[in-house]
C-alpha cells in the first residue's frame, strides 16, 4: 500500500500556472505525492515523468485550445512506454464540443472551471489504477 | 467509466452562507462596520489627495475627470488569422470602440513561426497570429494607424513587434512623432506571474530599456510600456500585492533605464500601467487611488523627477477574466459592470471589459459586442463620468487608500532589501507570494467563506448556457503556408545579412531598434528574430514549484 503518486504537467507554451499550482497543491494535501513538471513540457517530457516516478496519475492543465493535439499524443506515448493504465485527467479551459474526442481515448476526468478541488480529489481517489492505496 | 464534467461540481457549501463575525478585504485588511471622521483625521487634503489634476493625484491626473473626455474604450481582442481579426477591429471601431488593442497568440508570444513544432496546436487560439511584417500589414489593412491608438500585449518579443507596427505605419504615411499607442514591454510581470519569457533577465531589461531610449528620440508620443498587476492578479495576487508588485517592478524599470543612460524624464513620461477590475467595489477604487499617489511620491521623492508628466500614473484596467464563471456565464455580465464601475470610479484612462463567455472560449463578437455596451451604458447613462473622484473624501474609500498605500511601501522595502525586483525575482519571492495567496483563495471558496454565485452559491444545473466560439484548425494550415511562401518569395541574402548584423549588436551595448528595424523591413519572421536573440542570449528557465 503506498499513496498515489500523480505528475502534474503544463503542457504546450501557455504559462498560465495557477490552476495547476493550485491543484497540486490540494492533491498534496489529500495526501498524494505529487511532482510537478513545471511549464512548457512536450507529451514525451510528461511521459517520460510519468514513467521515472511510476505515476499513477497524470494531470494536465490545458488553458490554449491545444488538447486536441496534446491529449492524444500523451495517450499513445503511455500505450506505446506499456502503461496504459496511467490514469490522464485534464483541467482547463475545454470546448464541450470536443468531449467526445477526449472520452473516446479514454480521458474522462475532464475538469472546467469552477470544479471544486474535493471533486477532482475524489475523481482521483476512485480511478487511479488498483494498484495505488486510497490515499 | 461515467465521463465527470459537472458544471455543478459537489456543493458542500451551505445555499445561503452565515454572514461572518468580522469582515476583511481580499487583501486581508480588516474592516469595520462604520466609517466616520476619526478614520480621516490625519489626511492632510492638499498633501495627501489634492484636487484632481494635482500632487499627488490621489483623485486623478486630470482636473476635469471625465468631464472633458471619457476614458479610452479599449477592447482586447484577436484570435485566427491577420484576416479574421482585422475583421473583428473594424466591426469593433464601426460599433463606436475607440482603440484597438491586440491579442496575440501564444506562438507570437514565445517568439516561434507557426511552423515550428512547439507551435502545434496553439496557432491562432489565444490569439492572432503574426510571424512576419505580411502578416501585420494585413492586420492593420484599412485601419488609419495615423488616427487610432493600438495597443499591443506582447512582451519577450515586444521590440519585434513594435518594429513591425512602425514599419506598417510608414507604408500608410503616418509619421512616427506623430502616432500613439501602448506597447506591454513588460517583461518583469511574465517572470513572477504570467510566465511567457524567453530569455534571460539581463538581456530581457536591455530590450525593455532600448524601446525607451529609440521612442524617446523617435517615437514620443508612444507608450514605451505598460508595467502589468493585471496578470500579477489573474495569477493569484490580493489587490494589495497587486499593487505593491507592479509599482515595484516600474520603480525597477525606472532604474534600469537611468542606468542605461537616459534621464528620468525623458522616458517616465510614456511609462504607462495597467491594472485588474476585480469583485472587491471599494478596496479596487482605493488600488487606483493608492496606485497613483504612490508613484508621484515615488517619482518625485526617489528618483527626483521634476516633469509633472512623470509624477503622473497613467492606466488602463481591464476586468477580471478570472473571475469569469463558466457555471450560470449570464451572471459574469453583470461582473463585469460592478467591475468596470470600480475601473471608473477609480479613475482608469482607459479599459477593456470582459465578454461573458471568456471562461468557456474567446469570445463571440455579440458578447464582445455586449461587453463594450456595458462600458458605453456606464458612460452615457449613469452620470458616472459627470464629476471628477465623486467618491473621494468617502470615510471608508479614504481609510482604504491610507491602508494600500501603507502596505505597498512595506512591500516596497521587503524587495529592496532582496536586492531590487529582479533579484527577489531570482529569489522566486513574489512568485510565492501569489501563489499562497491563489491557494488560500481557493481553499476559502471550497469552505464557502467566500461566495461565488452559481458555483459555490446558488448553483443550478438548469441555467441556460450560451454559443461560444470555436477556432478552426485551418488557421494554422493557412498561416504555415503562407509563411512558406514568404520563405520562397522574399530576397533570402537580405534576411540573412540583416539576421547577422542583429545577433552582432545583440552581443554588443548599441540599442537593437535600428536593426531590428531592418530584419522586419527584409521579411525576416518573428521566428528567425527571437532565434538571433536566443543564440546569443540562451534562454530563460524556472525551477517548477509548487
Amino acid at each position: 500500500m503506498r499513496n498515489i503518486r500523480v505528475v502534474i504537467a503544463k503542457p504546450g507554451l501557455d504559462g498560465h500556472d495557477r490552476g495547476a499550482k493550485v491543484i497540486a497543491r490540494a492533491l498534496r494535501d489529500a495526501g498524494m505525492e505529487v511532482i510537478y513538471t513545471g511549464l512548457r513540457q512536450t507529451p514525451e517530457q510528461i511521459v517520460d515523468a510519468a514513467l521515472q516516478e511510476d505515476a499513477d496519475v497524470i494531470g494536465l492543465s490545458i488553458l490554449s485550445g491545444a488538447h486536441n493535439h496534446i491529449c492524444p499524443r500523451v495517450v499513445e506515448l503511455l500505450e506505446a512506454r506499456k502503461i496504459p493504465d496511467v490514469l490522464v485527467v485534464v483541467g482547463g479551459i475545454i470546448p464541450d464540443a470536443d468531449l467526445p474526442k477526449l472520452h473516446a481515448i479514454g480521458i474522462t476526468g475532464v475538469f472546467p472551471p469552477g470544479t471544486s478541488m474535493q471533486a477532482i480529489v475524489e475523481f482521483i481517489r476512485q480511478h487511479a489504477r488498483p494498484e495505488a492505496a486510497t490515499s | 467509466m461515467n465521463p465527470v464534467r459537472s458544471d455543478a461540481p459537489p456543493n458542500h457549501a451551505p445555499a445561503r452562507p452565515p454572514r461572518p463575525e468580522r469582515f476583511t478585504t481580499i487583501s486581508n485588511l480588516p474592516i469595520a462596520t462604520v466609517y466616520g471622521p476619526a478614520a480621516t483625521a490625519d489626511l492632510v487634503y492638499d498633501q495627501d489627495l489634492g484636487d484632481p489634476g494635482q500632487f499627488p493625484y490621489t483623485r486623478g491626473i486630470h482636473p476635469s475627470g471625465y468631464a472633458g473626455k471619457l476614458w479610452t474604450m479599449r477592447q482586447f481582442a484577436g484570435f485566427g488569422t491577420p484576416d479574421e481579426t482585422n475583421a473583428r477591429y473594424r466591426q469593433l471601431l464601426d460599433a463606436g470602440g475607440t482603440g484597438l488593442s491586440v491579442a496575440f497568440d501564444l506562438p507570437t508570444l514565445m517568439g516561434r513561426d507557426p511552423d515550428h513544432p512547439l507551435s502545434l496546436g496553439e496557432v491562432g487560439k489565444c490569439g492572432v497570429s503574426v510571424a512576419s511584417l505580411a502578416d501585420m500589414e494585413r492586420l492593420f489593412a484599412q485601419i488609419p494607424l495615423s488616427t487610432i491608438t493600438t495597443s499591443m500585449t506582447i512582451n519577450s518579443p515586444a521590440a519585434i513587434l513594435l518594429a513591425m507596427y512602425l514599419v506598417v505605419a510608414e507604408q500608410q504615411g503616418a509619421d512616427w512623432r506623430e502616432i500613439s499607442g501602448t506597447i506591454q514591454n513588460d517583461i518583469l510581470k511574465e517572470y513572477i506571474a504570467q510566465k511567457e519569457y524567453i530569455y534571460p533577465l539581463g538581456p530581457s531589461m536591455r530590450l525593455v530599456t532600448d524601446v525607451f531610449g529609440f521612442c524617446a528620440e523617435r517615437g514620443p508620443r508612444w507608450n514605451t510600456i505598460s508595467v502589468s498587476g493585471y496578470h500579477i492578479r489573474e495569477a493569484g495576487s490580493t489587490a494589495l500585492q497587486e499593487l505593491a508588485f507592479t509599482l515595484r517592478d516600474g520603480i525597477e524599470y525606472v532604474e534600469y533605464g537611468i542606468e542605461a543612460g537616459l534621464a528620468v524624464d525623458a522616458f517616465v513620461p510614456r511609462m504607462s500601467f495597467f491594472f485588474n477590475a476585480h469583485n472587491e467595489f471599494f478596496e479596487e477604487i482605493a488600488k487606483y487611488r493608492a496606485a497613483r499617489r504612490l508613484w508621484s511620491r515615488v517619482m518625485r521623492d526617489r528618483f527626483g523627477a521634476t516633469d509633472e508628466r512623470s509624477w503622473k500614473l497613467r492606466f488602463h484596467a481591464q476586468t477580471a477574466g478570472v473571475s469569469l464563471t463558466a457555471q450560470q456565464p449570464h451572471n459574469n455580465v453583470i461582473r463585469t459592470a460592478v467591475q468596470a464601475l470600480a475601473a471608473v470610479l477609480g479613475g482608469a484612462n482607459s479599459l477593456h471589459t470582459n465578454s461573458l463567455d471568456e471562461a468557456l472560449a474567446l469570445p463571440t463578437v455579440e458578447a464582445a459586442t455586449l461587453a463594450l455596451r456595458t462600458q458605453q451604458i456606464l458612460a452615457h447613462e449613469s452620470g458616472l463620468a459627470d464629476v471628477a473622484d465623486p467618491l473621494g473624501g468617502s470615510y471608508y474609500l479614504e481609510a482604504l487608500t491610507d491602508e494600500l498605500e501603507a502596505g505597498a511601501f512595506e512591500h516596497f522595502k521587503t524587495i529592496d532589501d532582496l536586492g531590487g525586483m529582479v533579484a527577489a525575482i531570482e529569489q522566486g519571492y513574489p512568485q510565492r507570494e501569489i501563489a499562497n495567496s491563489a491557494y488560500k483563495f481557493q481553499t476559502e471558496v471550497e469552505q464557502g467563506v467566500r461566495g461565488i454565485v452559481g458555483v459555490n452559491v446558488h448553483a443550478d444545473d438548469t441555467a441556460p448556457g450560451v454559443p461560444t466560439l470555436y477556432i478552426d484548425e485551418g488557421v494554422a494550415d493557412d498561416q504555415v503556408a503562407r509563411l512558406a511562401d514568404l520563405r520562397r518569395t522574399r530576397d533570402g541574402d537580405r534576411v540573412t545579412r540583416s539576421l547577422d548584423a542583429l545577433r552582432e549588436t545583440a552581443r554588443g551595448r548599441e540599442n537593437l531598434m535600428p536593426k531590428l528595424l531592418d530584419c522586419v523591413s527584409a521579411y525576416a519572421t518573428l521566428g528567425e528574430m527571437c532565434d538571433a536573440f536566443r543564440d546569443v542570449w540562451g534562454e530563460y528557465e524556472e525551477a517548477p514549484a509548487i
